[in-house]
C-alpha cells in the first residue's frame, strides 16, 4: 500500500457507534458513574442530567456554567485522527473542571499518552486495550517538555528548580 | 549550538523505544496499517515509489560535523550512498529497508538525532535562517528562539492529531532568507520602539494548491510571550480548522475563511485564557538556550581582507560568500547544484568532506538552506583560498548561488507518490543551458527557479521568479510556467503566464523569458524578478507564445 504522503483523509466514514458501557479503563478513585449521557444539545437545554457528551465540532467553553452539575464528559473520538478532542478537554480542566472526562470511540493505545495530558481520565475504546501495552505506554516518557493539564514539572522547570 | 542535555537525552531515547515498539506491534498485526500510518509519518516514515523514504530532522538547519559525519553513515549504511537536502533544511533518504530501521534511529540518537515530526499532520520540524548567528543584519540569533519552539512542539499532546501538518519558521532581521510569510506560522524578531525584544507574528501563509501568503495576526508579542501565544494559534487552528477536506485542512484555509480580524480575536480571547497559566519557560530557560548559541570563539584581529588573485577562487567569493558581523570572517554557501548534478543531492563523501572542513575552518557548524544548499557560516577570511580548495576537489564549489542554476527541485516523479511529473530532470536540462559560462549566469543575475513535480508545491514553484509546475496532461507529463513569485521580504505569488508545454517546451521557454529579460533590463542590475515586475507579465508572455 503506497502513501499519498501524509494526507490523511480525516473525514468522510461513517462515526462508529458509542458505546454506552462504563469506561473500561479508569484512572480516577471515585465510584464509576453510571447515568444516562445527554447529548450537549440536550443537556444545554436544561435537562437533569449530570453526564454530557461532546462530538468533535461542540464547544466544550459552553459547559463552564454548568460545572457545579456535572459529574462526567464524554470526549467522543468517531474517528482517531480528529483531534478536537484533545482541545476539548485541554478547555474543560483549564476552565477547572475536576469531574470525569471520558475518551470514548476510537481511542487507540497510541494515544492515551496524549490524551492523560490533556486531562482525560478514563477511556472508553471500541475495542479493548491491552493493560500491559497501556502501562508502558504511560510509563514510557520520564520527562515532558512543555505543561499541560495533568500537571507534570516541565522540563525547562526541572532544569531551573 | 544546542547541545542536548539528560533531559531531552532521555525524551528523544524513550522516543525512539515507543517507535520500535509500535514498529514490533504492527508486525504482529495488533495494529493496522491504517493505525500504524500517522505513528510512522510522525516519525518521518514514508512510502515512497519504490522504497520507504525516511526525513530526518535538522532542527533550524543547524548540524555540527559530528552529526553530518552520522549522515554521511547512514547514506553509507541504510542507503546508496546519498541524502537529498529538503526545502525545509532536513535530509531524506529514499531508499530505506524497514528491518533495517531500528538500528539506523539508534545511530541518530547517538549523535542528538531523529526523525520526529517531519511528516504527519503536526507541528514539523522548525526553520530558520541559515546565516543565524553569523549575519551581519541580524537582531540577534533567532535560533534559540527556534529551539524554544521545538522543545514546546515535541510531543505536544494537545497538537498531535491536527487537522493538516503545521509548519514555523523564524527569523531576525529584516532579510527574509527562510521565507516566513509563507509559513503556518512566520516569527521575525525585532525590537520595538521601547527596544523590548519580540516577534512579529505571521499566520496562514502557505504553498501547496492554495498559495497565501501571510498575514500579521499581532505586530508584537514580546519574546517572553511568543510560546503561550503560539499555543493560543494551534489550539483556534485545532479546535476550528477544516477536517472535511484534506485541501482545505491547513490553517491558511481557517484564516481566510474567518478573516484575519475574527481570526485574530479568536486568537487573542484564547490567547487571554492561556497567558496566566505559566505556559513560557522562565527567563533562565531563555538564557541558557542563548548561553548555548553564543559566538564562537572569533579570533580577534584576524585579517579583514582576501586574497583573490586566483580568478576560479575570485568568482566564487564573488558569488558564494557572504559578508560576516565579525570583522575578518565571513559565511561561506556550499552549492549543491554542481554541473548535472541532482539539486540537493550529497554523497557520503561529500558530506565526510564537508564535516571535516567544518570541523577544521567553520568552528564546526554546518547549516542547510531552503534553497537545498549548505552554509559555514563561521569562516576566517584567511582560510577562505584552502577550503574552496578543498570544496572544489569534492565538487562542492560551483559558484552559482541565486543564479540560473541554482534551482530548487522537489524529488518529483522519480521517486515520490504525488508527483504527477518529474522536476529533476527539468532542472537539469534548464541547467546545462547555462552552466558551462558562470559569466553567462552572472550576467543574467540574480534569477531563482524552482521546480515541482505536482500541485503540492514541494519545489517552491509560487515562490519563482521563473515557477515550474508539472502537471499530467491526459497520461502525460505537461509544466505550466509561472512568474513573479519571491519567498524573501518581498514576498509575491507567481502567476501563470499562458498554456502549458511539454518537457521540451518548458526548455525552451524559460531560454526565451531570459533572452528577453536580457534585451528588456533597465539596467545590467536590474534583476529578472524586478523587470518583470516593472513591465507586468505582457512583454514577457508575447516573447514566449508569439
Amino acid at each position: 500500500m503506497r502513501d499519498n504522503q501524509d494526507q490523511i483523509a480525516v473525514s468522510g466514514a461513517p462515526s462508529p457507534a458509542l458505546d454506552d458501557t462504563p469506561a473500561r479503563l479508569r484512572f480516577r478513585d471515585d465510584a464509576p458513574f453510571e447515568s444516562p449521557i445527554a447529548p450537549l444539545a440536550d443537556f444545554l437545554a436544561g435537562g437533569n442530567f449530570a453526564a454530557v457528551r461532546i462530538e468533535p465540532g461542540e464547544d466544550a467553553h459552553e459547559l463552564v456554567p454548568h460545572f457545579d452539575r456535572l459529574k462526567l464528559v464524554e470526549i467522543a473520538f468517531p474517528k482517531f485522527r480528529d483531534g478536537r478532542g484533545y482541545s476539548s478537554a485541554a478547555v474543560l480542566r483549564q476552565a477547572g473542571f475536576t469531574g470525569e472526562i471520558r475518551a470514548a470511540g476510537d481511542v487507540l493505545v497510541d494515544q492515551i499518552g496524549f490524551m492523560r495530558r490533556v486531562g482525560f481520565d478514563s477511556f472508553a475504546p471500541n475495542k479493548p486495550l491491552d493493560p500491559k501495552v497501556v502501562k508502558a505506554t504511560l510509563d514510557r516518557y520520564p520527562y515532558v517538555y512543555m505543561k499541560a493539564a495533568d500537571g507534570k514539572v516541565p522540563v525547562w522547570a526541572l532544569r531551573h528548580g | 549550538m544546542y547541545r542536548y542535555d539528560q533531559y531531552d537525552q532521555a525524551i528523544v531515547d524513550a522516543r525512539v523505544a515507543e517507535f520500535k515498539d509500535q514498529v514490533g506491534r504492527r508486525l504482529r498485526n495488533e495494529i493496522t496499517e491504517d493505525q500504524f500510518k500517522p505513528l510512522r509519518l510522525m516519525n518521518g516514515l514514508y512510502l515512497q515509489l519504490h522504497a520507504y523514504m525516511l526525513r530526518v530532522a535538522i532542527p533550524y538547519g543547524t548540524l555540527s560535523g559530528t552529526q553530518m559525519r552520522m549522515l554521511a553513515h547512514i547514506a553509507r549504511t541504510y542507503d546508496r550512498d546519498y541524502g537529498h537536502f529538503t526545502t525545509r533544511q532536513n535530509i531524506q533518504y529514499n531508499w530505506i529497508k524497514l528491518e533495517q530501521f531500528s538500528d539506523l534511529l539508534d545511530d541518530l540518537s547517538k549523535v542528538e538525532m531523529h526523525a520526529f515530526q517531519t511528516s504527519g499532520n503536526c507541528i514539523r520540524n522548525i526553520s530558520s535562517d541559515q546565516f543565524a548567528g553569523a549575519a551581519a543584519d541580524e537582531i540577534a540569533d533567532p535560533r534559540p528562539y527556534a529551539e524554544l519552539l521545538r522543545q514546546w512542539s515535541t510531543l505536544h499532546p494537545e497538537f498531535s492529531f491536527l487537522p493538516r501538518k503545521f509548519k514555523i519558521a523564524v527569523i531576525a532581521s529584516d532579510s527574509d532568507r527562510a521565507a516566513i510569510q509563507l509559513h503556518d506560522i512566520g516569527l521575525q524578531l525585532y525590537r520595538n520602539a521601547a527596544g523590548m525584544l519580540g516577534f512579529r507574528v505571521y499566520v496562514g501563509g502557505g504553498m501547496g494548491r492554495t498559495p497565501i501568503i501571510g498575514k500579521v495576526v499581532r505586530e508584537f508579542i514580546p519574546v517572553g510571550q511568543f510560546l503561550s501565544y503560539s499555543e493560543a494559534i494551534l489550539r483556534v487552528y485545532n479546535r476550528h480548522g477544516r477536517r472535511d477536506n484534506i485541501y482545505k485542512a491547513r490553517i491558511k484555509i481557517l484564516v481566510t475563511e474567518l478573516g484575519i480580524e475574527e481570526f485574530t480575536r479568536q486568537v487573542e480571547a484564547e490567547w487571554a485564557t492561556l497567558e496566566p497559566l505559566g505556559l513560557d519557560a522562565p527567563q533562565a530557560e531563555y538564557d541558557r538556550i542563548i548561553a548555548q548559541f553564543a559566538d564562537p570563539a572569533y579570533e580577534i584581529g584576524a585579517p579583514d581582507t582576501i586574497d583573490l588573485s586566483d580568478p576560479d577562487f575570485k568568482l566564487w567569493v564573488d558569488q558564494n560568500v557572504h559578508a560576516h558581523k565579525q570583522p575578518g570572517y565571513a559565511i561561506a554557501t556550499i552549492s549543491l547544484k554542481p554541473k548535472s548534478g541532482i539539486p540537493g543531492d550529497a554523497s557520503s563523501a561529500q558530506m565526510d568532506v564537508i564535516a571535516d572542513l567544518a570541523d577544521k575552518y567553520a568552528h564546526d557548524e554546518i547549516r542547510v538552506t531552503h534553497s537545498q544548499n549548505l552554509v559555514l557560516a563561521h569562516v576566517k577570511k584567511a582560510d577562505l583560498y584552502a577550503m574552496w580548495q578543498a570544496l572544489a576537489a569534492a565538487d562542492l564549489a560551483t559558484p552559482n548561488l541565486d543564479l540560473v542554476t541554482d534551482i530548487i527541485a522537489c524529488p518529483g516523479m522519480d521517486y515520490c507518490t504525488l508527483a504527477n511529473a518529474r522536476s529533476i530532470p527539468i532542472a537539469q536540462k534548464i541547467a546545462a543551458k547555462f552552466e558551462n559560462s558562470i559569466s553567462e549566469q552572472r550576467d543574467i543575475g540574480e534569477l531563482k527557479i524552482k521546480v515541482s513535480g505536482c500541485i503540492n508545491g514541494c519545489g517552491h514553484h509560487h515562490a519563482g521568479h521563473i515557477g515550474i509546475l508539472g502537471v499530467d496532461k491526459k497520461g502525460e507529463e505537461a509544466y505550466q510556467l509561472l512568474l513573479g513569485g519571491s519567498g524573501a521580504e518581498d514576498a509575491s505569488l507567481a502567476k501563470i503566464l499562458g498554456p502549458g508545454f511539454d518537457e521540451n517546451g518548458i526548455i525552451d521557454a524559460v531560454d526565451k523569458l531570459i533572452a528577453f529579460y536580457r534585451s528588456a533590463r533597465s539596467a545590467p542590475t536590474e534583476r529578472f524578478l524586478d523587470t518583470y515586475r516593472r513591465l507586468g507579465a505582457a512583454p514577457f508572455k508575447e516573447a514566449v507564445y508569439a
